[in-house]
């Protein structure tokens, strides 16, 4: 065989080549179901929001409820809180985010109860900061506005989507 | 190898053998030859395969008595405990049995570091046998979740937590892994068939790796090469059957001890609690046998390169064979190595102490150093030690030592020089 006659594909070539092709194709679409059915469900999904009736929390406390499976803090904060929460400068921050932007109406605070470090439920009202938060399992603390100022966890606790469904209901998800 | 043809006494033996030649493969696995200096600590690998069967027997028992519902998984291992004849026999060989598992499987991978077994040719051998290790460590994990208590239940979230530090995509695994936004139902119901999927690929792979050492055939205290069959080997059986069978029945008397009079010696007291989403356990900590992973995920500050590190502590076994640029194998001929072996064992020794101890102050910082030396011993250490180390002469046979100095030794020593210099 000559060189010119290498290169010049045939038809045995191309169909080899469109074989394979449709093969490989078909394979992926085979796979796919076998692992998207690991995602979450309908079911799963059709617990996406959950409303939480907060007219009984104090200033000063804190409630834990479940949200997708997770806990969510919400904490009434107590004016001395909110102050430290926004006097705090940027600079100092790990993740420099501000409370304006972290609890829309400065005295409630939503934030998801899971560590960002490696997903353990931070103990409220431990830790190095006052009114603040301390992950057990690796010793990560939290301040008032739930941002991260020391320890492993990379960032602050989420904020998750949430909205006041009137004065005395929130609707997280 | 056996090199001879072999062929059945019997007729229906031959009938059988020319159309399946398993009789072929018996003979093969009995009359296969083996260094007649093998130490008890080749026992193990006899040990650790009775081990994987006795996990995958147990576990096929408990599997027609546990369900694998998040409600109803943790009354359903209380209702083995209790209710199930023998259950709790069979439960506490299952749970102590990995950890057996494990203590048989380190002796064996440490057996494997002193005497050079990773070293060409048997590198495959090695790669398999840490496939094997890995997968043996996410099995063990899986099980861990199965009786839904607290521990099981936090220890799957930071475990499987780990792959979130991975960055774009990291939410989307996580979420994937769980089948939903937080370790729940459907978590558990594939850890369970996963659970018992492992183990029969972890069997596969323990034929690859029996496979892959009957092609060199074993390693020996010595670490030469000998001709196989020779003066220098026994056949597999009786010989070392009877000796593994042996060194099995002082190994099941430790066995028996845990499960007849500390079963939970190695468990955590938190995991007779039940799963709460709610309430983290002041102090997570994984099973023994994954502490020294653990303190090396921890002793790293940022959480990415921590995951990186812990994983990286693994994958440098597997390239071990690479890594040591020794040509001799056996630590007895390697004064310098021998040494470091025992710094090494010392330092997997206090990483998993500190992996079980609090993160924080000396804790951390013996931690860090011992997760440094680890990276050192493999990364630095053993590359530049094959080079540097004066290594002591090695006998070229194994009776050799014995008839030291005798006139045909000296003479083949000599034949071998001038081989040696072309």
């Amino acid at each position: 065989m000559s060189d010119s006659e290498k290169k010049k594909p045939n038809r045995r070539d191309f169909i080899l080549t469109a074989t394979t092709a449709a093969g490989a194709v078909g394979v992926g679409a085979a796979v796919w179901p076998l692992i998207d059915q690991m995602n979450p469900d309908a079911s799963v999904k059709a617990l996406a929001s959950t409303e939480v009736d907060i007219s009984s929390v104090q200033p000063g406390q804190s409630i834990t409820v479940l949200w997708r499976g997770k806990p969510v803090f919400i904490k009434r904060r107590t004016k001395e809180e909110i102050d430290s929460a926004r006097n705090v400068n940027l600079k100092d921050l790990k993740h420099p985010e501000k409370d304006e932007d972290r609890a829309k109406n400065p005295e409630w605070l939503v934030t998801l109860g899971i560590c960002t470090h490696l997903g353990c439920v931070p103990l409220t009202n431990k830790g190095d900061y006052e009114g603040g938060w301390f992950c057990p399992c690796h010793g990560s603390h939290y301040d008032t506005s739930g941002r991260i100022r020391s320890g492993p966890a990379p960032t602050n606790l989420e904020v998750p989507e949430y909205k006041f469904v009137d004065s005395n209901t929130i609707k997280i998800g | 190898m056996s090199s001879h043809e072999y062929t059945p006494k019997s007729k229906f033996g031959k009938w059988f053998n020319d159309r399946l030649p398993l009789l072929t493969l018996a003979n093969h696995l009995t009359d296969y030859p083996t260094p007649k200096n093998l130490n008890y600590w080749w026992t193990f690998g006899g040990i650790l395969t009775f081990c994987l069967i006795t996990q995958i027997i147990t576990g096929i028992v408990l599997g027609m008595h546990y369900i694998a519902h998040a409600d109803l998984a943790f009354a359903s291992v209380e209702h083995i405990m209790r209710d199930v004849n023998y259950g709790w026999l069979i439960r506490y060989v299952h749970a102590n049995g990995a950890s057996m598992f494990f203590l048989a499987v380190y002796i064996h991978i440490f057996r494997a570091l002193y005497y050079g077994s990773y070293k060409s040719p048997r590198e495959m051998i090695w790669i398999i046998g840490m496939l094997i290790y890995f997968l043996m460590m996410a099995t063990a994990f899986l099980g861990y979740v199965l009786p839904w208590g607290q521990m099981s239940f936090w220890g799957a979230t930071v475990i499987t937590n780990l792959f979130s530090a991975i960055p774009l995509i990291g939410e989307s695994i996580t979420n994937w892994l769980w089948g939903g936004y937080s370790v729940d139902n459907p978590t558990l119901t594939r850890f369970f068939s996963l659970h018992y999927l492992f183990p029969f690929l972890i069997l596969g792979l323990v034929i690859l790796h029996i496979w892959a050492l009957h092609v060199p055939g074993n390693n020996n205290p010595i670490g030469i090469d000998l001709k196989k069959p020779s003066k220098d080997t026994v056949p597999f059986h009786p010989y070392i059957v009877i000796k593994d069978l042996f060194a099995l029945l002082i190994f099941l008397l430790v066995f028996a001890f845990f499960v007849f009079y500390s079963p939970n010696i190695l468990g955590h007291s938190d995991n007779y609690i039940e799963a709460n989403p709610l309430v983290t356990p002041a102090h997570i900590v994984p099973e023994w046998y994954l502490l020294p992973f653990y303190a090396i995920l921890r002793s790293v500050p940022d959480k990415l390169l921590g995951v990186i590190a812990m994983f990286a502590a693994i994958f440098v076994l597997v390239i071990l064979p690479w890594l040591d640029t020794s040509k001799v194998r056996s630590a007895l001929f390697r004064p310098i190595y021998k040494q470091f072996y025992w710094f090494l064992v010392a330092d997997v020794l206090i990483l998993g102490y500190m992996g079980a101890m609090p993160a924080e102050g000396t804790y951390l910082l013996i931690a860090r150093v011992a997760t440094a030396y680890y990276f050192i011993h493999f990364l630095i250490i053993l590359p530049m030690l094959g080079k540097k180390e004066k290594t002591l002469e090695v006998p070229l046979s194994l009776t050799e030592p014995v008839l030291g100095g005798s006139a045909s030794t000296a003479m083949a020593r000599d034949d071998l020089k001038l081989k040696s210099l072309g």
